[in-house]
């Protein structure tokens, strides 16, 4: 995948007249952009409805008074099950586990990717198409075996334990991308730093970590995004009391009893969303350089 | 002993790596499938009886309904998502104004969990107060818009969400590969007078080919893991009408203690996953490896 920014660029200068062809242009990527943009704007208008428009107006309608209601309801008192605290325990426990599990498989990432591109030893690549081979499996093969290990060392259900899961499962995609970083480093860089002396950590810390600025960012990009997002494993490795915001968001929207408050559910949709969708207008051309990284991904 | 203590910096480094790969990568197969070989119930269980899960397996209703529900969401799902983001990355590619603002407005539907996307589209087809509802409001009594609750449609109603959210990204794959095609055949082209849209067709898309292999293979990737969206969205209803293979192991898993069951179907799933990977992986890494010596 060659996916350099540079390759974003248009070619030639843009056409001068308007067209009967260029408005239709326009016209169709217009109507696509409103079918993309839906469901936010949806999202966006129904979380500050008051239930009464929501049953008798229109969905695409901006609301008529503007209601409030939603927003602390979600975020503080709704109810997850028998627990009614809101999204903000999740958002806490959240934070929790992808800031660590982030550093954590971040740093893995580039120190075997390091010792692959520099450190060759004989079946080093063995392993390392073992650990390729990783990204692919589906997660529903590894869930229950992991678990039984998890016990087994006693950090089933609970915050190591669900660190520990992201750091294995980001760890194939996370070194194949250090190590191609690395291996396209020039060689020769490496070998006057071993001349001069330098051992295995003093180059890491002093000649490659300081260059590792570029590809860092798209790993953090892709872990975060990635860890935010994930459902599956924070439902079964997380653990009653550490349960991401995304496990949160469903138990709330699917409550089994009581009355369905839509713009509650839209409330807590759009917050879930947030750290993403902040990472995604921040970041730009490294998202698109992260995801494509990434989407090999279990 | 110096076949061990060589390079013992970078051994000791890498052995994290090594010991996940063995054990879990590994392992894990390795152990589901020995106990899908058992008659596992609530607990894992060493008793064997043959390929009998295997062969319950394939005869149970369910697991029918999910593998062809799996057809019909990866076909419709990969075909969407290649025709839309294709469309997308060649009207980006005409020299618009706003051109990132476009391309922002696709692709902010990646950045969402598929948690958040099942739950934004299961609203928005709500049958009592979503799209159908205003439709009717503005007159348009025929719309219908029941797919969340009809047992034929459901799946279909997930392969939208899904698109809404894929589509982006192989906009993105193929805008890169648009963008990496030179101007002297865009010239040469019009010299011809070839129609626009015949020149995308017949001459640009064989040409990126390998963005189109790219995302087609990381499509299919996930097609199989689909899972956190169908919960969302259907929770696998109406009935078991969208469930998935990912759906019928956790199931099988976590709510009916069935594990023999949940093995050999993960197993499958595995196996299938390597079936479509494999060719793509062995002509990535291997033979374009090859072919450049």
């Amino acid at each position: 995948m060659n996916i350099n920014s540079n390759n974003f660029q248009p070619n030639g200068p843009r056409p001068k007249h308007l067209t009967i062809g260029r408005i239709g242009i326009y016209c169709f990527i217009f109507m696509c952009a409103l079918f993309f943009l839906m469901p936010l704007y949806v999202m966006i208008v129904t979380s500050l409805k008051d239930m009464d428009e929501i049953r008798s107006g229109n969905l695409l309608y901006i609301p008529k008074v503007l209601s409030f209601y939603a927003w602390p309801k979600a975020w503080s008192e709704a109810c997850t099950g028998f627990v009614c605290e809101g999204l903000k325990p999740g958002l806490i426990n959240s934070i929790k586990i992808t800031v660590p599990s982030v550093i954590v498989s971040v740093s893995l990432g580039a120190i075997n990717g390091y010792a692959l591109a520099f450190w060759r030893f004989k079946g080093a690549y063995f392993f390392f198409g073992l650990c390729l081979f990783g990204a692919f499996i589906p997660y529903q093969v590894m869930v229950y075996p992991l678990l039984k290990i998890e016990s087994a060392i006693g950090i089933y259900s609970s915050l190591p334990g669900i660190i520990l899961v992201h750091t294995i499962f980001g760890m194939p995609i996370l070194t194949l991308i250090f190590r191609n970083f690395y291996a396209s480093l020039p060689i020769d860089l490496f070998k006057a730093a071993r001349i001069d002396g330098g051992n295995f950590i003093k180059i890491f810390f002093y000649v490659i970590i300081p260059m590792s600025t570029p590809i860092t960012i798209v790993a953090v990009i892709l872990q975060v995004t990635g860890i935010w997002n994930d459902f599956l494993l924070g439902l079964v490795f997380a653990g009653r009391d550490n349960q991401p915001m995304t496990v949160q968001l469903n138990n709330i929207v699917q409550v089994d009893y009581g009355v369905a408050e839509y713009n509650v559910d839209m409330a807590a949709t759009i917050l879930t969303s947030l750290v993403p969708l902040f990472v995604y207008f921040i970041s730009g051309r490294w998202f698109v350089r992260g995801i494509a990284a990434g989407a090999i991904k279990g | 002993m110096y076949f061990l203590t060589k390079n013992l910096a970078s051994k000791i480094s890498l052995l994290p790596m090594i010991i996940i790969s063995l054990t879990v990568f590994v392992g894990c197969i390795i152990y589901s499938f020995i106990y899908s070989l058992t008659g596992s119930k609530l607990i894992p269980a060493l008793n064997y009886v043959g390929f009998q899960q295997y062969e319950r397996l394939f005869k149970s209703r369910k697991w029918d309904v999910a593998v062809e529900n799996i057809f019909i969401y990866g076909f419709v799902f990969t075909i969407g998502c290649l025709v839309i983001g294709f469309l997308l990355a060649v009207l980006i590619d005409q020299k618009i104004r706003g051109e990132s603002l476009f391309r922002t407005i696709f692709l902010y539907p990646y950045a969402m969990s598929f948690v958040v996307t099942g739950l934004v589209w299961k609203w928005v087809l709500n049958p009592t107060f979503g799209l159908e509802h205003s439709m009717h409001l503005w007159g348009f009594d025929w719309f219908k818009l029941d797919w969340l609750v009809n047992r034929e449609l459901a799946i279909y109603a997930v392969c939208i969400a899904a698109v809404w959210q894929g589509a982006g990204f192989v906009m993105v794959l193929m805008l890169a590969g648009l963008r990496g095609i030179d101007e002297d055949i865009w010239k040469s082209l019009s010299i011809e007078g070839i129609p626009k849209w015949r020149s995308y067709l017949f001459v640009i898309l064989p040409m990126i080919r390998p963005m189109v292999v790219t995302s087609i293979v990381l499509i299919a990737a996930g097609v199989v893991k689909v899972y956190d969206l169908i919960l969302a969205l259907t929770s696998g209803g109406p009935g078991y009408a969208t469930t998935t293979p990912a759906m019928y192991v956790m199931e099988n898993f976590f709510s009916r203690a069935n594990l023999g069951q949940a093995f050999a179907a993960s197993i499958i799933m595995f196996i299938s996953v390597v079936c479509i990977l494999a060719p793509w992986a062995y002509y990535e890494f291997y033979f374009r490896n090859k072919e450049a010596k």
